[in-house]
């Protein structure tokens, strides 16, 4: 028994870890994106449908590289 | 604070005080570099718990309550209220580049107290102070920029100089870095096939994230990374190929060259195939390379072979020329305090943060984590013998163009080397030679491949090597490609004033032209760089400290000026001092590189020195071909630096201004700070 809870508090550190892995170097804003319309956007009668990965992805990309994001 | 956490506090900081006084005391054979790291985290720790917090809540009056940008203008994509580690990632990401670790490799001519010292004291007083509080005044103002803010508070002279000054910064950060990864490649067909395996893998990850599984960033980095690391290992097989290993042996023009050209492509290129992929390896591998320099040096304990000051804080180093003060402070920006920080604590961070109260470790604690990287490159650079270390790093200019004459040279300086131990050495890491690699990222590279060797097995010293010089070389190439990309973009702006049309950046002729202005600017530099005899860093890396500082000095200004106008004239001193000490150093060092006698330190000196070499005719024919060329440029160099000490002093004067009209309650700006809204999170 107490070796299985070990093992799921393991696992469950591992998955916020990971969580955060993603969320970090930007794996999951697609999800996140979906989430946000959703959550704002989704309840007004007249809101526009959100944007499929390759769209979302290819906006966040450029949005993301358009002022000074580097450093020396 | 209860009575046991004083006495940790009070513990820490006996401890602190003692690693300082072992560091800066010490005279004899070498010194473990575990004094180094106790002394740097002990500091790091009580500035951050003592004056970092003092500062969030007594200067800045940091308040919980208040709903920041991110809350306020949440749209899921540059705003989004942000878990503090997440931001804190992504803000480090943005500021550590190469900055921290070719700096301290080359102020170590003066050996490691000087340079380390400044580290400490500049990150902890200046460069963590200037960060936090200009993430501060950002957040407060919905995330605008530094030249935003300067035109907003303190005038519109202060916004054009912020801009012009991060325009020209750019151009010559990239020349010089530019510089540094051509030296490491000259003749070494190992470092220039892995460079160059780097563009089409940035690629193939570009295509994977873009169309064959869209977004999905970890996979695709995973593969690249794997890739890299192969890289690495297939440039030693092109090294030992005949065939192969003459197509990348090359001079350093034919580099530099080919560096402008792929400068050029990546500003054109789209940010998917090239410039996105590209930052997703190099920050992967800064993360992983760092974390595991710092685990072997703790393994490890290396001890420090280079005295704690040398006979060059005279101004006679071989690898620039010019005395301690000001030339330390200039050299190692960058780890201390660097002016280009405030770009990013002004402009992306300010809108992910989803609480004031994360802005002491962000702004502050990512500061500190930049200047332990700046102390791990000292430790990497101060673990070679002096002898090494020189011969890696002095320019043919300076000790002869021969082994055997650089080789007498450095010991006539008192530092033991010989032919057979750098021969044996350039064989141990792969390379045909290792005399004359100056720029700090060869010597870094030997030093960073002796502590992993030692660490983690010495069989394979070359591989660490060339694993130290492409983790070098691609996040250089990053900010060369990313520098290059914000200046186009900052020209169109500029441009788009005259001429909607140009203005425009998805406008192919704009885009074209505008790129092909940034890429000549810096080019022009690199090329100067590349051909001068005395190795381009001991112009170009000062020029750049300066400029650096110029930017720090220009951020420092603004949020003086905001401190006073928002009534807290009796804690201006927190950016204020700083302020004057970075006006010291700039102005002097400014004034020493125009006018300066000494022709390794006067630009004008250097330039007379020359016509009148080429007038007489002793001048060996090569030397003389491109010597007009050398003079123009010191004389460019000179008015450069000149301009840059100008737009200094005019805008720490007019923020003097407004602050003697708000003293004397006369009418300035009003404050463009955002109004109070409580926050529902």
């Amino acid at each position: 028994m107490k070796t299985d809870t070990t093992f799921t508090s393991v696992l469950s550190l591992f998955k916020k870890v990971w969580c955060c892995v993603r969320h970090v170097s930007g794996d999951d804003a697609y999800e996140q994106y979906l989430k946000h319309h959703a959550d704002f956007h989704a309840t007004t009668l007249d809101a526009p449908p959100p944007l499929d990965r390759k769209a979302f992805f290819k906006l966040w990309q450029e949005s993301k590289w358009k002022g000074v994001k580097r450093c020396c | 604070m209860t009575i046991t956490k004083k006495i940790i506090w009070g513990l820490l900081a006996v401890l602190g005080a003692y690693a300082v006084s072992v560091i800066a005391l010490h005279r004899g054979e070498s010194i473990n570099a575990l004094w180094l790291i106790t002394a740097a985290l002990c500091i790091y720790a009580i500035a951050y718990r003592f004056y970092a917090a003092w500062i969030a809540t007594k200067v800045l009056v940091i308040d919980e309550t208040r709903a920041t940008p991110a809350e306020r203008l949440d749209n899921g994509r540059d705003f989004i209220p942000t878990n503090k580690w997440i931001v804190f990632g992504h803000h480090f990401a943005a500021i550590a580049g190469p900055g921290p670790l070719v700096g301290p490799t080359l102020a170590a001519q003066f050996g490691y107290l000087p340079g380390t010292l400044w580290i400490l004291v500049g990150a902890v007083i200046g460069g963590a102070v200037q960060d936090m509080v200009t993430l501060f005044f950002s957040m407060r103002r919905n995330g605008r920029s530094l030249g935003q803010m300067a035109r907003d508070e303190i005038g519109v002279i202060g916004g054009t100089a912020a801009l012009i000054g991060t325009f020209i910064i750019m151009i010559i950060l990239i020349a010089v870095l530019g510089l540094v990864v051509v030296n490491a490649m000259k003749h070494s067909p190992w470092a220039t096939s892995t460079v160059a395996a780097t563009i089409p893998i940035a690629m193939i990850v570009g295509v994977y994230m873009r169309n064959i599984r869209p977004g999905r960033v970890l996979e695709a980095s995973a593969i690249g990374v794997a890739l890299l690391l192969f890289s690495v290992l297939a440039g030693g097989w092109v090294d030992h190929n005949a065939t192969l290993r003459v197509w990348f042996d090359h001079d350093g023009l034919p580099l530099a060259y080919a560096i402008i050209l792929y400068g050029f492509a990546a500003a054109v290129l789209p940010v998917w195939l090239l410039l996105a992929p590209r930052d997703y390896l190099s920050t992967f591998m800064k993360l992983g390379t760092v974390l595991l320099l710092a685990v072997a040096i703790v393994i490890l304990r290396p001890d420090i072979h280079m005295p704690a000051v040398t006979q060059f804080t005279d101004g006679t180093g071989p690898i620039f020329g010019g005395k301690l003060f000001p030339f330390v402070f200039i050299t190692i920006a960058c780890g201390a305090i660097s002016g280009f920080h405030a770009l990013i604590a002004s402009g992306t961070t300010p809108k992910l943060l989803s609480n004031e109260r994360d802005i002491r470790m962000i702004g502050y604690g990512g500061m500190l984590l930049e200047s332990f990287v700046a102390i791990m490159a000292m430790i990497a650079a101060t673990v070679l013998e002096p002898g090494v270390f020189f011969a890696i790093n002095s320019p043919a200019g300076v000790v002869g163009k021969e082994a055997i004459d650089a080789v007498a040279k450095i010991n006539s300086w008192g530092f033991a080397v010989t032919v057979e131990q750098m021969e044996q050495l350039a064989k141990d890491m792969g390379e045909s030679t290792l005399f004359a690699r100056t720029g700090g990222a060869p010597s870094l590279a030997v030093g960073m491949a002796s502590i992993f060797g030692n660490a983690f097995g010495k069989h394979m010293l070359a591989l660490w090597y060339h694993f130290a010089i492409m983790f070098e070389a691609i996040f250089i190439l990053t900010t060369l490609d990313a520098g290059t990309r914000v200046g186009r973009f900052m020209l169109q702006d500029m441009l788009g004033n005259f001429n909607k049309k140009l203005g425009e950046t998805s406008y192919t002729p704009s885009v074209i032209l505008t790129s092909s202005i940034v890429v000549a600017g810096w080019g022009y530099f690199l090329y100067i760089g590349v051909i001068d005899p005395n190795g381009g860093v001991n112009i170009l890396w000062p020029l750049f400290g300066i400029a650096n500082q110029m930017l720090a000095a220009i951020a420092l200004s603004v949020a003086t000026g905001i401190l006073v106008k928002s009534g807290k004239l009796k804690y201006a001193w927190i950016t204020g001092l700083p302020l004057a000490w970075l006006v010291t150093i700039t102005t002097t060092a400014s004034y020493q590189k125009i006018f300066s006698e000494d022709v390794r330190i006067g630009f004008f000196a250097a330039a007379n020195d020359l016509s009148a070499k080429l007038a007489s005719g002793v001048m060996p024919p090569d030397k003389a071909s491109v010597a007009p060329q050398l003079i123009f440029n010191q004389h460019l160099d000179a008015y450069l630096t000149l301009f840059f000490v100008v737009v200094l002093w005019i805008v720490v004067l007019d923020m003097l201004r407004l602050c003697l009209r708000y003293i004397q309650k006369k009418h300035i700006l009003m404050t463009s700070e955002t109004p109070y809204v409580r926050t529902c999170l």
